[in-house]
């Protein structure tokens, strides 16, 4: 049986499942039933300066984006860091983890760019007995625009800056969390970094407008006739993380820095993919907030079950699996030739793929009077468009042309060796093949 | 009330109101918006898309689906109407599991088709129910012409006509609209009313004109018609009935099927409908079934539709009988009627089985009698009251493929025309391509 117990950045966890900082980890009530459930770990929600508590909206805080029968694909938040008072955020995680001592308890920090206001704060919520700090250089709404948040997670300096004070506080592990509005995500990764982080942990939430109400021609969550960009996440933004999570991790210059893998997270298969692209443990928000804590027992099973499956005792063995699989386009074989094939006993007849790659400038498939559809190859450039559209899975695959056979397309032999775009004739500076 | 079901002969009253409220209920009830929402996703949007051809007026399915899909179920409804004025009765009424449904990619994929019937009916009971009319008159011809019956055949072509800027008179010998819809199709389908609200819906057009209690043949001739009228259409349906051409057909409780239905259609009051505790119904098509079933629903203990053929010959769809067992109807197959029992009143109905000998039909000397306080015959309707100088094929009124008769100037179409399925919506595509054709015809020329 797998043992899914984790150890990232020298915090340990009975699994790799951790919640996400976020409203389920804003007070103790909650952090303790998600930890009865099974949680292996809680980042708790974004604690700030002491004094007046920050203040919430009093309207809606969510806009959300929706499948046919209402599930729920994409939330997004205008939501604040915690707006309880700092002493009893730091009560409720002294009792939490004096009672949970086997389970992560991260605790999210985001204070002014100021060097005193850091080095205040950390060494009194170190007090609480926390595992480790993670500090929110993410949030994209509200804070900001104050300065905080996403506003220090856009500039690399700052980050390194930040970053560098809070080593020099605590002795604790530190993670910082990066906000995926940012042309380039090694930037801030590598500040981090050279500023002396523990780990990375990505995705925030991303900047987005989920709808327009074109009634009242306002942005939904709408408040009072008016709307603002809020934070997206959920199962929409899963590919938009995956990419940033697998940049980092075969990036040169931070390769080794450990990755909690964060952003629409639902399944076990989300969290397995994750980890296989670099992410030493994950964080999950949005599943928990719309299924509840209980979806936990089904990444825990399904993880489990994957990994005996595949042979693999340990979180360990499956951190970073796919990362030397991850490559740029240039170096992808050119001479690795597929054409899709049609299953006729599984087809339908829908005609989606004729309609698709009709309209999509290949016109490789053909339709019979009789509904009978068929790949040319002559015409079959192998995008796999047919088989994303086609309503049947495994109806269309791709096969392999061996070496030797002839791509009827170009009319040239299927070569053997791998040959690349670098070598490619056409490549006006490529080097010359051996 | 188990005395009431008991009671022997033909009675009224056999359920109290609210079982028959129940038992008459709509069959498919309408979607909520969410409900549809979710029917819709599962159309694939098909190219070209088989069901498209399966349905006798080509309503364009998939994108009529995507309307609904996207949060627009008027606009839906206009894709839908612009094909098939009568899409909101069709909705009802088609055997969808012949027509859009039985060739639909899904059905063939896991047997669970597309729910393309109970869509249409959610867009265009979305529409009416605003009283939207979607359509307008183009400007005025200066044409008419007359449409004999108000049934689904002539209520297409008249509203066809009407669009294209043509007056219209409907000369219909009952004094109500709608044909079979209002007198024909089985009550659980067309609840509430429909058939008349529709027909006042498609009234808003305008340029139609119904006069009612003026039939071909009593009170107008053709070719007064053709005098009177620069064309001509004849949609009046099938006014007759087949005979069984037994002894005893003339006693009491001995009865058409049809008109039977159509006492029920118009009753205000189904409760006080009588209904025989033993019904037997003779025939295999949906009027036998529907006949089978409002017995049943109306109390009727046992009730039995016998068919001279084999069950998979049965013109009835699979749907439908399945329905009709449901509810408790028994069907027996391969039997034929040779005499009507009973000194005086009915008693029973004696089948001899059937055989196929050479490809004929033939009755054996195997015979049976089934008990029976009533007797519905439900072997088909006959063309009744044609013109005589019209043309017939095989008992109706022959037509070409554009809806014309043998006589210039005169089109037919829907049950009392050849070609195409006795059904609703056939009715309504042969009256709609025919008023294209009038249409054609009078302007081109
Ligand atoms: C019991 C029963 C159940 C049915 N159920 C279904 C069903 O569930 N689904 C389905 O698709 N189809 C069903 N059908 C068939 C469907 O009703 C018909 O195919 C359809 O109504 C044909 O339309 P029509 O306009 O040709 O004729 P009709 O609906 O018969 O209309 C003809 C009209 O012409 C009038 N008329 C007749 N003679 C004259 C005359 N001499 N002068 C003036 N007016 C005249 C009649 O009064 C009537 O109003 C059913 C039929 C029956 C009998
Ligand atoms: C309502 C809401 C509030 C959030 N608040 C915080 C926060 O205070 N601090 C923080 O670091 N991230 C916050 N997040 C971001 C989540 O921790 C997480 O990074 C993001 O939702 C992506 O993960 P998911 O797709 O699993 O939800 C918040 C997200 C939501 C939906
Ligand atoms: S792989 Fe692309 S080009 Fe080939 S048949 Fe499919 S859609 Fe057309
Ligand atoms: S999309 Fe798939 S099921 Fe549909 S016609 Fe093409 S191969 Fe057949
Ligand atoms: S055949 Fe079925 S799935 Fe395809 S367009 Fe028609 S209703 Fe939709």
């Amino acid at each position: 049986m797998a043992d899914l117990t984790t150890t990232f950045c020298g915090i340990t966890s009975p699994n790799p499942f951790w919640l996400a900082s976020a409203p389920p980890t804003d007070k103790e009530y909650n952090v303790r039933r998600a930890f009865d459930a099974g949680w292996g770990g809680a980042v708790w929600k974004t604690l700030g300066m002491e004094g007046p508590p920050v203040v919430n909206v009093n309207g809606p805080r969510y806009g959300a984006i929706w499948g046919a029968d209402r599930r729920l694909l994409g939330l997004n938040n205008i939501e604040l860091i915690t707006d309880r008072p700092l002493q009893v955020n730091l009560d409720e995680m002294t009792r939490v983890k004096r009672d949970y001592p086997d389970r992560a308890l991260v605790a999210s920090v985001m204070v002014p760019c100021e060097e005193a206001a850091w080095k205040e704060i950390l060494p009194r919520i170190a007090e609480t007995g926390c595992d480790g700090f993670e500090l929110n250089f993410g949030c994209p709404h509200g804070m900001a625009e104050r300065g905080m948040g996403s506003a220090v997670g856009q500039v690399p300096e700052y980050i390194e800056m930040v970053t560098r004070w809070c080593k020099e506080a605590t002795g604790l592990p530190v993670i910082v969390k990066l906000t995926p509005n940012v042309t380039n995500i090694l930037g801030p990764a590598q500040a981090a970094k050279d500023g002396g982080a523990d780990a990375v942990s990505l995705i925030n939430t991303i900047n987005s407008i989920t709808s327009v109400n074109l009634d009242d021609m306002s942005p939904e969550p709408m408040i009072d006739g008016k709307g603002t960009h809020g934070g997206y996440c959920g199962p929409a933004v899963k590919p938009i993380a995956l990419n940033m999570v697998a940049e980092i991790a075969r990036n040169p210059g931070t390769l080794g820095l450990p990755i909690s893998g964060i952003g629409g997270i639902t399944t076990w298969r989300d969290a397995a993919e994750f980890m296989a692209l670099g992410a030493g443990n994950v964080q999950v928000c949005t599943a928990a907030m719309t299924y509840g804590f209980k979806v936990v027992q089904e990444l825990i099973s399904g993880l489990e079950q994957w990994m005996d499956e595949k042979g693999h005792s340990a979180v360990s063995d499956i951190v970073g699996r796919a990362v030397p699989n991850v490559t740029d386009w240039q170096y992808l074989n050119l001479n690795h030739v597929t054409k899709a094939r049609i299953d006729q006993d599984l087809c339908i007849k829908c005609g989606r793929c004729f309609a698709a790659c009709e309209d999509t400038s290949h016109q490789a498939i053909s339709m019979s009077p009789d509904r009978v559809f068929e790949v040319k190859d002559d015409e079959c450039v192998a995008c796999n468009l047919c088989v994303n559209v086609c309503p049947v899975e495994n109806c269309i695959t791709m096969e392999t042309l061996q070496p030797g056979h002839i791509d009827e397309r170009t009319g040239k032999v299927v070569e053997e060796h791998a040959a690349d775009w670098t070598t490619h004739p056409n490549n006006p500076s490529a080097a010359a093949a051996e | 009330m188990a005395s009431a079901i008991r009671k022997e002969g033909v009675s009224s009253g056999r359920v109290d109101m609210d079982t028959a409220q129940a038992n008459f209920s709509d069959l498919h009830p309408s979607y909520d918006a969410h409900e549809a929402l979710v029917a819709a996703d599962r159309c694939y949007f098909c190219h070209d898309a088989p069901c498209i051809t399966a349905c006798p007026t080509s309503i364009d399915i998939p994108l009529f689906i995507r309307q609904i899909a996207t949060g627009t179920p008027e606009a839906a409804a206009e894709t839908i109407l612009e094909q098939n004025i009568l899409g909101g009765m069709c909705a009802r009424v088609c055997p969808t599991e012949t027509l859009c449904e039985e060739a639909c990619v899904r059905e063939a994929a896991e047997g669970k088709p597309v729910e393309i019937g109970r869509l249409q009916r959610h867009a265009t009971d979305t529409l009416m129910s605003k009283d939207i009319h979607p359509f307008q008159r183009k400007s005025l011809t200066g044409r008419k012409i007359a449409v004999v019956g108000a049934g689904p055949s002539g209520l297409a072509c008249a509203h066809r006509l009407a669009m294209h800027g043509h007056d219209v008179v409907i000369f219909e010998a009952r004094s109500k609209g709608g044909g079979l819809n209002e007198f024909g199709i089985a009550a659980y389908k067309t609840t509430n009313d429909f058939a008349q609200r529709e027909l006042d819906w498609l009234l808003q057009i305008g340029g139609i004109e119904i006069r009612y209690g003026h039939a071909l043949g009593n009170s107008i001739t053709l070719e007064q018609l053709r005098a009177d009228y620069d064309a001509v259409f004849l949609g009046m349906g099938l006014a007759g009935v087949n005979a069984l051409s037994l002894e005893g057909e003339d006693k009491e409780n001995v009865e058409d099927a049809v008109a039977f239905i159509a006492e029920l259609r118009q009753a205000q009051d189904v409760t006080a409908l009588p209904v025989g505790r033993r019904v037997v119904i003779i025939g295999g098509g949906m009027t036998a079934i529907d006949a089978a079933v409002q017995s049943k629903l109306l109390g009727a203990e046992e009730v039995t539709v016998v068919y001279r053929r084999a069950q998979d010959a049965m013109p009835a769809s699979g749907y439908e009988q399945d329905l009709a067992q449901k509810k408790g109807v028994r069907i027996v197959c391969n039997a034929a009627p040779v005499g009507i029992e009973g000194n005086g009143s009915l008693t029973g109905v004696t089948f001899a089985y059937t055989e196929t000998v050479d490809g004929k039909l033939v009755t054996t000397d195997d015979t049976f009698t089934l008990p029976a306080d009533q007797l519905f015959k439900a072997i088909g309707q006959t063309l009744a009251g044609a013109p005589a100088d019209v043309v017939l094929e095989g008992g109706k009124i022959a037509v070409d493929g554009l809806g014309q008769t043998s006589v210039k100037g005169v089109w037919a179409g829907g049950d009392c025309a050849s070609g195409g399925d006795d059904l609703t919506v056939t009715a309504v595509a042969e009256g709609r391509d025919a008023a294209e054709n009038i249409h054609a015809t009078l302007m081109g020329a």
